[in-house]
């Protein structure tokens, strides 16, 4: 080992390198109060890592980052731990870089000559900033959407440069793939290498003037490593076993996909932005650039300022009464922004469980009373073995031919598979409690076309089918409750089968049942109390020749076409 | 905080006994926390997704066009979960119909390194062009670097089609 690093040493000078970066002289009032600017790098080391490992399962586009990233919180072990390292280790960065820069200011450690270290630092606090802004875009939920459309347009309220702003950030029109290029690449390519370079000129720059002494101290300095950096490593390990907690414990958002025409939604920037946020509203009409661009502008002007504003020497700490005095009115007003934002905007009602889960976590119970077809009430389909000519109906014979029709596709596809009813564990989620946003037929009908695009993280195959067996399809599936599910599975092949030779012989051009079709013909309700089964084969065959002046062409079913239609057809209930 | 006079007294480096302490307290936090981190994301990066969905069965081409004793090679779609989408994809298969109509279906890449190979119809053979690994009609190596037979699918007749299930990778 010796002579490995004997042999580096004398190649590189690695050795005596780190050597002299440990041994540094530090005054012997440092101590406990400068280890935050350490922590900080150390927190940045877990964003780039963490930050990495999340790009490695992500897809940088709109169209499929949003499933890439409730891939990784759903289908990779670990992938909730390690998103959940870069949410929270982001909030936490912010905390302590601003820590960082308050122990700084109330001890007047940005004096001459530190002020070149101080404006870096201020420029290395805009770039957490920046960070925060470029990565909420990234997961594409609403969240994330609504957010950036809210910050994008606040740049382009800055005077003269707004509209060129706005085209840099690629948002002329609306926020979309530009945008989300352009922030994916800032927060992955650009903001990184910078924030090390930065890193690099703040540390050197501390080193050339070496760690602010307290004023009148004249002891013997002291050696950096062990001692301080025993500090730092302490400072480290609380910070990190927080964070640890929080990525382990806290859920870390995930809304619904992002979606511009969700006007119901309440867009919010992350916490440590609402204070501007909240400024925001003190300023109507012309004068909100006031709070969008004039005062933000102005407070960060006086920030990399400070340091030509304050120019006395360093005095003791317990005589900085204004800058203490000035950090702690900040602190309220900060705090007295945030917490009014948080409490004047009312709470989205969407979470993530929002979305239907193709695991076997059930949706929130949606309401399922308000299908079209099956009232709740229905007293015997609790009873799945009622006979037909009970007074109450079959739930079948409560369904339209195509909502019947739809039914049939669905024995057919081998949907229960899948989805084999309410009460029994499934791949699929239970049918009969869709949420309420997804219950429109268009909704269903693209979902089947290309589930895993529409749900992310679906592993339902496509359901390959004409347009108008879909359409049957998401209206049969959308008359299942938990009461009638049972007893309409059970329909009886013929019903089904009959239904679907109506619906693909487009008989309801003409005729009705149930209250839909067409009022050309006569409607086929109660048909079986005023024609047998020859005579509708007759019919079938040769309208004219059992009912004179029929405009009706005749049809040639297949054998079990023809049997099933008319047994279909002769059980129809007349409408009350 | 720490500027107290007692500063003022400390030695310009710390016991030794001290030092010791320091120094095994940074390594040993710094280590657990490095492995805090590194265990997570091999666990992240080496763990297989928590796959749903088995390999199912595709439909293909009809058996009866499929000729007898020669491989033919035929195309059809299937799904396949990849990553966070289902795609589906062209693939294809090498097809093996006997006189008696048991069919052999051969996935198309080599067991070497995954070359497609093609049906040599004057040797008779399966010849692989990357490496020159040589395969008979049943799938056997004959020659080359292959460490084993072609590796095969799952195969069923439904209704006159043939289907393709799950690959079956042969044994050296």
């Amino acid at each position: 080992m010796r002579t490995i690093i004997d042999w580096l040493e004398h190649r590189t000078g690695i050795e005596s390198a780190v050597k002299n970066f440990l041994y540094e002289d530090i005054p012997a009032s440092a101590g406990w109060h400068q280890i935050i600017g350490s922590m900080a790098v150390f927190f940045f080391v877990i964003q780039v890592f963490t930050g990495a490992l999340l790009a490695f399962n992500y897809a940088p586009t709109p169209g499929e980052a949003y499933n890439s990233v409730k891939y990784i919180m759903t289908e990779l072990t670990g992938g909730p731990l390690i998103r959940g390292l870069h949410h929270w280790g982001a909030s936490m960065m912010l905390i302590i870089v601003v820590l960082h820069m308050i122990q700084v200011f109330i001890y007047g450690a940005y004096k001459k000559p530190r002020e070149a270290t101080w404006m870096v630092g201020v420029t290395l606090l805009l770039i957490t900033l920046a960070f925060g802004l470029t990565g909420y875009l990234l997961p594409w939920d609403n969240r994330a959407y609504w957010g950036t459309v809210v910050t994008t347009q606040i740049a382009s309220q800055a005077p003269l440069a707004g509209p060129y702003l706005l085209r840099l950030l690629g948002s002329q029109g609306a926020v979309g793939n530009v945008t989300f290029s352009r922030f994916y690449a800032l927060h992955t390519v650009l903001l990184p290498p910078l924030t090390i370079i930065l890193i690099g000129i703040h540390i050197y720059l501390v080193r050339k003037h070496g760690v602010a002494a307290a004023p009148g101290d004249t002891a013997p300095k002291r050696k950096f490593f062990p001692e301080q950096v025993f500090k730092d490593t302490v400072g480290v390990a609380v910070a990190f076993i927080i964070l640890f907690i929080m990525a382990v414990v806290a859920k870390v958002p995930l809304e619904r996909l992002a979606d511009p025409t969700d006007t119901a939604y309440i867009p919010r920037p992350e916490w440590y932005f609402l204070f501007l946020f909240q400024t925001l509203k003190f300023f109507k009409g012309p004068l909100e650039m006031v709070g969008s661009v004039v005062l933000p502008g102005v407070a960060v002007l006086t920030l990399f300022l400070i340091p030509f504003i304050d120019r006395g020497p360093m005095i003791r700490l317990g005589k900085r009464t204004f800058a203490i005095t000035f950090v702690l009115l900040a602190a309220i007003a900060w705090t007295g922004l945030t917490t009014a934002a948080v409490v004047t905007t009312p709470k989205n009602q969407e979470s993530a469980d929002d979305t239907e889960t193709p695991a076997t976590e059930t949706p929130e119970a949606a309401p399922a009373s308000t299908t079209a077809a099956a009232p709740t009430a229905n007293p015997e389909s609790q009873n799945p073995s009622a006979v037909p000519a009970a007074p109450a109906l079959a739930a079948w014979r409560r369904l339209n031919p195509e909502e019947l029709a739809g039914l049939g596709i669905f024995k057919k596809q081998g949907c229960l598979g899948c989805h084999p009813g309410a009460g029994q564990k499934g791949i699929g989620p239970d049918l009969t409690r869709i949420p309420a946003n997804h219950r429109k037929v268009p909704w269903l009908v693209l979902h089947f076309k290309n589930p895993s695009e529409i749900v992310p993280g679906s592993v339902m195959p496509p359901v390959d089918l004409p347009a108008a067996d879909l359409n049957a399809l998401s209206l049969f599936v959308l008359t299942l409750t938990p009461q009638n599910e049972a007893a309409l599975l059970t329909a009886p092949a013929f019903a089904t089968q009959g239904a679907m030779v109506y619906q693909t012989n487009h008989c309801n051009a003409c005729h009705q049942i149930h209250g839909t079709g067409s009022t050309l013909a006569p409607a086929l309700d109660g048909v079986g109390l005023r024609h047998d089964r020859a005579w509708l084969e007759k019919h079938f065959a040769d309208p004219a020749s059992v009912s004179k002046d029929s405009i009706m062409p005749p049809y040639k079913f297949m054998p079990m076409d023809l049997d099933a239609i008319c047994q279909y057809l002769l059980q129809l209930p007349k409408r009350a | 905080m720490d500027q107290s006079n007692q500063a003022q007294t400390a030695a310009v480096d710390v016991s030794p006994t001290r030092r010791a302490f320091y120094i095994g307290f940074i390594n040993g936090v710094m280590g657990l926390v490095g492995l805090a981190l590194a265990a997570p994301a091999a666990i992240y990066l080496l763990f297989p997704p928590k796959l749903r969905k088995e390999a199912q069965w595709v439909k293909t081409s009809d058996l009866s066009t499929i000729p007898t004793g020669t491989p033919t090679e035929i195309a059809f779609e299937r799904q396949r979960v990849d990553g966070w989408k289902v795609t589906n994809e062209k693939a294809t298969a090498w097809i093996v119909k006997k006189p008696n109509n048991d069919v052999v279906a051969f996935v198309p890449q080599c067991t070497h390194l995954g070359c497609a190979y093609h049906w040599d119809d004057p040797s008779h053979t399966f010849i692989c062009p990357c490496h020159t690994s040589v395969f008979s009609i049943d799938g056997q190596v004959l020659s080359g670097p292959a460490p084993r037979p072609l590796d095969r699918y799952l195969t069923q007749v439904e209704g006159g089609k043939l289907k393709l299930g799950p690959v079956v990778e042969s044994h050296a």
